[in-house]
């Protein structure tokens, strides 16, 4: 059976083609627009496109991610949670902790053997919980995001950085640019901050082997570093971390 | 003082004294400086009587922006620093001002300047500043009784404001105005976060909204959040609102709607409450004996 | 007649805030040894100035990370009692959340 799953997240959105199991194909990382319907289907061309399917092809499509409602024909919404889950335990199936921190949203989830939610805490509705927070920083730190997470692991220091919220937290990056703090310094303080409120949360469902990081923000090296010393556990990044989601609503689409 | 740059956050520094009082004839001359994260007053009272004030945007230096704004407050006065017998220096950074006898909690000395400058009927006082909203309970002494004080989000803080004054390109001392320039009030803007809601601004103008639209929609979430942090304290009368965001229209006109209250008005710069708390203290501490 | 003073912030996620009522307070420090976060301490009481009682208070460091602090002590599912709340005998402590 041919299974399409659509994450339509609040920054990108994610197709993942799927066939008793195996992913046939997938699309980029198509940026959401104001129009999310339009953004699923570019996706979802995108991804047909890869696998060298027709649109007829795909016998089921499941929807997840913030956007969900706006992606056409599709069969099922389900939570990011649920997904998450599902595309994390098919990846590693020994994985009982799955953490996924998207643009605007971070989770902290407590899974079963079978890749079932047994309970989730959730990081919502500020900027400071989740990827939005990097995002920022890069911009104050005029560094392009995809070169922060090397950066990071380069600094020997830890310095301290206080504010809790995005808007705050520019400025003190600003602050430490002109004291003259290196860089590398100031990357590694963004990403332990956000580890810490990350780690903060996911302690609430409580850490079990295997810990298993997914979502966009599993991208960044430093950050995957900073959670690791945080957290004081080993921890397990997927390939393709961003399109976890989308993995778990296709497999979601195979199992009716 | 004042800068030609076109820098949308930037508003007007002043400073003034009583040109009637005779300063060396006080019997007591007390000191307030408010070192607050964006801006910094010093006040100049004789024998309790607010003399001689100045306002200018903290620098990075919170010692150095104390000192140039009590120099500032002295200006054509005659009086010297050391001519000051007692001061107490409040704020963001209160411990930063280094030639203060002691230093007392912003809020304290916000309920009691409040008290002075709005009588001792207020009770309720609301500071929306540069990085923080408190949300203050006082009696009629000008003692805090309740009080509920936000530093860690930009939401409904003066930063947040800048923000968006920023995003659309219009002086902040105008922001407030222009929010009210619209026929009906647009829903709010769903996100409390300023970073999320920026992020809906842009689609909302990409839509069409007009700035006018934009601001009313994100001040009438401002104010919603200002009147949920004063619920959680509980609303009694009188009520005053102090503090930078105190000048913008759009946020007191959305308060005095939802909430069904006039606040208070007073003819002081009610920007200058902490730093006249802060020398009402010292003035007191004055008395009980301490000295420089 | 003391504070209720309210230490947390809000912001787009909730309201997370530990009042103590200092009038209640005795300055007993029970609360300080029994939060495994730190997140308590004795002061002069800051908002009565001219008073030399000490009361407890949270400590500015934690002021605006209560909630991450808190966390441990709030798992998701069963929540058993807050050691803050069982150490303190005057009822002056309470979690708005």
């Amino acid at each position: 059976m041919i299974t399409a799953g659509i994450d339509v997240g609040s920054k990108t959105t994610k197709v993942v083609i799927l066939e008793d199991g195996r992913v046939l194909g997938r699309s980029s990382l198509v940026p959401t627009g104001f129009d999310q319907t339009e953004s699923a289907q570019r996706a979802i061309e995108e991804a047909l496109q890869a696998t060298g399917l027709g649109a007829a092809a795909i016998e089921r499509r499941v929807a997840t991610g913030a956007g969900a409602k706006a992606v056409p024909e599709a069969a099922e919404h389900i939570s990011d949670v649920k997904a998450a889950a599902r595309g994390a335990h098919h990846l590693v199936p020994s994985a009982r902790t799955v953490i996924d921190v998207g643009a605007e949203e971070g989770r902290g989830i407590r899974c079963s053997e079978t890749g079932g939610v047994i309970d989730f805490a959730v990081n919502e509705k500020c900027a400071a919980g989740a990827g939005a927070f990097t995002e920022a920083m890069s911009r104050a730190l005029e560094l392009p995001l995809e070169e922060m997470g090397t950066l990071s692991l380069k600094s020997q220091n830890a310095v301290p950085m206080n504010a809790q919220c995005a808007v705050f937290a520019e400025s003190e990056v600003v602050s430490l640019i002109h004291a003259k703090t290196p860089k590398e310094d100031i990357v590694r303080a963004v990403h332990d901050a956000i580890a810490s409120r990350i780690g903060s949360m996911v302690r609430r469902v409580g850490i079990s082997p295997e810990v298993v990081l997914v979502g966009g923000v599993a991208r960044n090296v430093g950050f995957v570093d900073s959670l690791r010393r945080g957290l004081e556990i080993e921890i397990r990044v997927p390939e393709d971390p961003d399109f976890v989601g989308a993995l778990g609503a296709a497999l979601v689409a195979a199992e009716d | 003082m004042a800068e030609q740059v076109k820098e949308y956050w930037r508003w007007t520094e002043y400073n003034w004294h009583d040109p009637q009082v005779d300063p060396k004839a006080a019997e007591s001359i007390t000191a307030g400086v408010d070192v607050g994260s964006v801006s910094t007053q010093a006040v100049i009272m004789t024998n309790g009587t607010l003399y001689a004030y100045a306002s200018m945007r903290t620098g990075s230096d919170s010692p150095d922006s104390a000192r140039k704004a009590m120099q500032w407050a002295l200006q054509d006065t005659g009086l010297t620093p050391e001519d000051i017998q007692y001061c107490v220096g409040t704020g963001y950074g209160r411990v930063n001002v280094p030639f203060a006898q002691r230093a007392i909690t912003e809020i304290a000395c916000h309920a009691r300047g409040a008290s002075f400058i709005y009588g001792p009927s207020v009770r309720t006082v609301l500071d929306m500043g540069g990085q923080d909203c408190k949300a203050i309970h006082c009696d009629e002494k000008g003692k805090v009784t309740a009080f509920l004080m936000n530093d860690k989000c930009a939401a409904g803080t003066g930063r947040g404001m800048e923000v968006f004054a920023d995003l659309l390109s219009v002086p902040i001392e105008e922001i407030g105005a222009m929010s009210l320039a619209v026929d009906e009030e647009p829903p709010m803007v769903s996100s409390t976060c300023v970073v999320f809601a920026k992020s809906e601004a842009v689609g909302l103008l990409r839509e069409g909204w007009p700035k006018a639209k934009v601001l009313a929609a994100y001040h009438a979430a401002m104010a919603h959040r200002v009147v949920n942090l004063l619920e959680r304290i509980g609303m009694e009368q009188d009520f005053a609102i102090t503090g930078g965001i105190s000048k913008n229209v759009g946020i007191v006109e959305r308060l005095k709607r939802e909430l069904g209250v006039e606040p208070l008005k007073t003819d002081y710069d009610a920007q200058v409450a902490g730093a006249i708390g802060a020398a009402l203290f010292a003035r007191a501490l004055l008395s009980k004996g301490e000295r420089k | 007649m003391g504070t209720l003073a309210n230490y947390g912030y809000s912001d787009g996620s909730g309201d997370w805030y530990i009042r103590i009522d200092t009038g209640l307070c005795t300055g007993c420090g029970d609360c300080v040894t029994a939060c495994p976060a730190g997140l308590f301490e004795l002061v002069q009481d800051e908002y009565d100035p001219l008073s030399e009682a000490l009361v407890a208070s949270v400590s500015p460091a934690h002021r605006k990370t209560i909630k991450y602090d808190c966390g441990p002590c709030k798992p998701v599912g069963e929540r058993p009692r807050l050691p803050c709340l069982a150490a303190c005998a005057a009822g002056s402590i309470a979690h708005s959340w």
